[in-house]
């Protein structure tokens, strides 16, 4: 198992480095000339040259990719075109709110999917699972910023139960941040509670219909321990799965509900580096998602041993 | 005269929405002492399997309910219980195991805590008090190493062991009914007696009534007292087992007995003719060693497999699972490659043969598989599965319908159900159409990968004529994988025996059957159920003259 661990774990190492050579080349292969972008739109040519001297773009290219990658593996992510500070110290502000979002979305997201799915596949035909199948659907078509809004109208605005916009820090109290949290988590959730609750549903109906399960009613066992212990267990690699490439994708989401209420994180600074051209935070940015990425992959593959005992590395 | 253990009467259970027919089982009465073995035998659909599942009320919701009669468990009546009264019953008073022991237990718990969760269910009794009772039982039903087996997943187990753990689970509380739904029919015969011999003995000493399931006339004069005779959800007889395997009175009893394959194989005369397939040393092997599985090991399906077969000659392999006969069928046809070793097809190598030199070959090696419910693709109707192969190979649309058309008569269909999909057929026909699929690639080589374990006794003599017609007709080699002697002894002129991948003797039926050489070869003869139950009922010889 630790031997399996530590050769995933080496074998990030070219996939990063596939990434770092698509992020430096993305920088390099755009038709601006960085020293320029950096210099501003009043600056003489010298000024321009100067720049470009000290970032090192004389340089042959593969020199550059070398002086950048040394650079980045000892946590140097250059410094921000725009907003005028540290990269790193630019994410690190910035990571907590999209932490602290994506964590309830997933925890809320499984909390209620997975009984959802549960309770459709055991009524499957009844009503409950069509008002599940129902609900699903509509989360998938439904975009994300329409829900975030309507959520914003009805919870904010008119009863006036949670805020419109805003984050509170956790720094300065646990309950003013959970309480801003409420309805952007709801928002981000709605997506993700259909998509676990759909394959949560199918795998179970599955594993329903095994023998296994028949055996553990033969012993006399009751039907929530059927379902929860004999049955969730078997059909747990499948939604595991989704649940993993859910973390993978809540990237995008984050973006839209960032917007929505204004809250300062990672989503809206990848889109203000966007749109300022900010290539050293969209590359850092870009570098850290992969490797987040592929960190969750490999604990989705841990998570799948541990399930079920059939699968050994 | 002890009262019984189990007493059905009139049962009839209802099917929601109809079907073919209003009710699954009819009017059903049977009863089971303590102590004594009841064996309901029958075919598919006979309503053997609806009849225990009535009697734990594990009858599929909203498919199967109970419109009449009374089932009794020591007196006490079951069918009046609800639900939580009856899960008091399941596990405690009366217990089952089921067919499959790979799937019947769970994939992702240690049996030695499957085997506690009765105990967990139906008693106070603390972790280690459990855990006590576990090995204890473990220990009866002769499972090595307890302590070892109760950590161990199923899979880690072999078939035989894992049988062994259901019944250990089933025993635990010594319940006064054991139900077994065909507990050794996924079995190998080796295994199947070892499980049969344990039922027995367990059965005697803890004084249980056993309902058994079976379809398998074998093992029914190995195990029962008495047998009741199923048919389309009725029972058509029931008496002790000298009587109904002696003397049965229905004529359904007696066309289900004589259908029964013998195992005395008949006479036959060598043949001669050119060789088509002749395998020079082949050997397969899986797995091995890479960057992600540095631990992982060789197996070898097949080692040195090497013989014949001549035009219009069956070879029959038999052997237990894992012995490499399929393997061997898949080498052959070419759906696995062969790691090293000759496969000659008239002459010609075709072991490493490029995929594209390959192409004009694979039409002469036709394979009909087990399962007909799954080798023909369900979304296609019979006629576009039949005409595929041949109009891959060029023949034009309508000569490859008029060939289609000429085949499925040859088979004993309707040239007109050519329209119809697979779901419309039942298992035999089905297993005709793929026959006819076969042929209609004019192949020279039939392989037939287990083609009728899947088939109730009376299909399977029908299908096994038909293959045994068609042989002749065509002068085709085949090439008959099977596990079941009986079938073995009545189709093949030679057979080859397989164990771990190696054949361990081979010859003539006839000599192989009377004069064993190897001591697996006896090992298998000896485990086979029901031994001189063909002799003496004196039928079980399956004509094969040609019916074209």
């Amino acid at each position: 198992m630790i031997a399996f661990i530590i050769r995933r774990l080496l074998a990030t190492i070219p996939v990063m480095l596939v990434v770092a050579i698509f992020v430096f080349l993305m920088l390099r292969l755009t038709p601006s000339d960085p020293a320029a972008i950096i210099a501003g739109d009043n600056a003489t040519a010298e000024q321009v040259a100067d720049i470009r001297n000290k970032l090192g773009l004389n340089e042959p290219i593969v020199t550059q990719f070398f002086i950048w990658g040394s650079k980045i593996l000892r946590g140097d992510l250059g410094e921000s075109f725009f907003f005028k500070k540290t990269v790193a110290e630019l994410i690190s502000d910035r990571i907590e709110p999209t932490l602290s979002l994506s964590l309830f979305t997933i925890l809320l997201a499984v909390m209620v999917a997975v009984p959802l799915g549960v309770l459709a596949a055991k009524r499957h035909g009844s009503i409950v699972d069509r008002m599940v199948m129902g609900f699903s659907v509509m989360g998938f078509s439904v975009p994300v910023f329409v829900i975030g809004y309507s959520l914003i109208y009805v919870f904010a605005s008119e009863l006036r139960w949670f805020p419109t916009t805003g984050y509170r820090r956790i720094h300065d109290g646990a309950g003013p941040w959970a309480y801003y949290l409420v309805l952007p988590t709801l928002t981000l959730s709605v997506v993700y509670i259909a998509l676990i609750a759909r394959m949560t549903r199918t795998s179970m109906l599955e594993v329903l219909s095994e023998d296994y399960v028949r055996t553990a009613r033969a012993k006399g066992q009751i039907e929530r321990k059927v379902l929860f212990r004999h049955a969730l267990r078997n059909a747990a690699v499948p939604i595991v799965t989704v649940i993993g490439l859910g973390i993978a994708l809540l990237i995008g989401g984050v973006v839209v509900t960032e917007s929505v209420y204004s809250i300062p994180g990672l989503g809206r600074l990848t889109v203000e580096a966007v749109l300022a051209r900010d290539f050293p935070v969209i590359q850092a940015v870009i570098l850290m998602f992969s490797f987040v990425y592929v960190l969750i992959n490999l604990l989705v593959d841990l998570v799948y041993s541990l399930l079920d005992p059939r699968i050994r590395y | 005269m002890a009262a019984p253990v189990l007493e059905v009467t009139n049962l009839t259970v209802a099917i929601a929405g109809g079907g073919d027919r209003a009710n699954a089982i009819e009017n059903v009465s049977l009863t089971v002492m303590p102590g004594e073995i009841v064996c309901v035998v029958g075919e598919s659909g006979s309503g053997k399997s609806v009849t225990s599942q009535a009697v734990m009320a594990l009858l599929p919701k909203g498919q199967l309910r109970i419109s009449g009669g009374s089932i009794k468990l020591e007196g006490d009546e079951l069918t009046t219980k609800s639900q939580p009264a009856m899960r008091a019953v399941r596990g405690k008073r009366a217990a089952m195991v089921f067919q499959e022991p790979m799937t019947a237990l769970n994939p992702v718990e240690r049996c030695g805590d499957q085997i506690a969760e009765v105990l967990e269910i139906h008693t106070d009794l603390d972790a280690k008090a459990r855990r006590a009772r576990v090995l204890d039982v473990m220990r009866s039903v002769h499972l090595p190493d307890p302590e070892q087996m109760a950590e161990a997943y199923p899979h880690q187990l072999s078939g035989g062991q894992r049988q062994r753990v259901m019944i250990a689970m089933a025993l635990v509380l010594d319940p006064a009914l054991l139900i077994a739904d065909e507990p050794t029919t996924a079995l190998d015969v080796t295994t199947q007696a070892q499980i049969l011999k344990l039922i027995r003995e367990m059965q005697v000493r803890r004084n249980t009534g056993v309902l058994f399931i079976t379809h398998d006339f074998g093992v029914v004069s190995e195990i029962a007292d008495r047998v009741v005779v199923m048919q389309r959800g009725r029972i058509v007889e029931q008496g002790t087992k000298a009587e109904i395997l002696a003397a049965p009175r229905e004529a359904y009893t007696q066309m289900l007995i004589a259908a029964v394959p013998s195992l005395v194989p008949p006479v036959r005369v060598p043949i001669t003719s050119q060789v088509t397939l002749e395998t020079i040393k082949l050997n397969k092997t899986y797995g091995g060693r890479s960057f992600f599985k540095p631990s992982g090991r060789v197996v070898k399906a097949a080692t040195d497999v090497s013989f014949q077969i001549r035009r219009g000659e069956t070879l029959g392999i038999v052997g237990e699972s894992g012995s490499g006969k399929s393997t061997v069928a898949r080498c052959i046809a070419r759906l696995v490659d062969p790691t090293s070793g000759r496969i000659d097809l008239d002459d010609v190598d075709i072991a490493r043969m490029s995929e594209r030199k390959l192409r004009p070959y694979r039409r002469r090696v036709q394979i009909v598989f087990q399962d007909p419910y799954r080798s023909l693709n369900p979304r296609r109707s019979v006629g576009q599965s039949i005409i595929e192969g041949p109009m891959n190979f060029g023949l034009p649309h309508g000569e490859a319908i008029e060939r289609a058309r000429n085949l499925m008569g040859l088979v004993g269909l309707s040239p007109d159900a050519l329209d119809r999909f697979p779901h419309q057929f039942s298992g035999g026909q089905r297993q005709r159409i793929a026959i006819a699929r076969a042929l209609a690639m004019e192949p020279v080589l039939l392989i037939g990968d287990e083609p009728v374990s899947a088939l109730d006794v009376s299909v399977q003599a029908q299908v096994l004529q038909l293959l045994d017609s068609v042989r002749k007709k065509f002068d085709l080699a085949v090439l008959f994988i099977t596990h079941d002697l009986r079938v073995a002894a009545q189709i093949c002129d030679r057979i080859a025996v397989m164990q771990r991948g190696v054949v361990v003797e081979t010859g003539p039926t006839a000599n192989v059957f009377a004069n064993p050489q190897h001591d697996y070869t006896r090992a298998l003869f000896s485990a086979a159920p029901g031994q001189g139950f063909g002799h003496r009922i004196g039928a079980g010889k399956i004509d094969l003259v040609p019916a074209v």
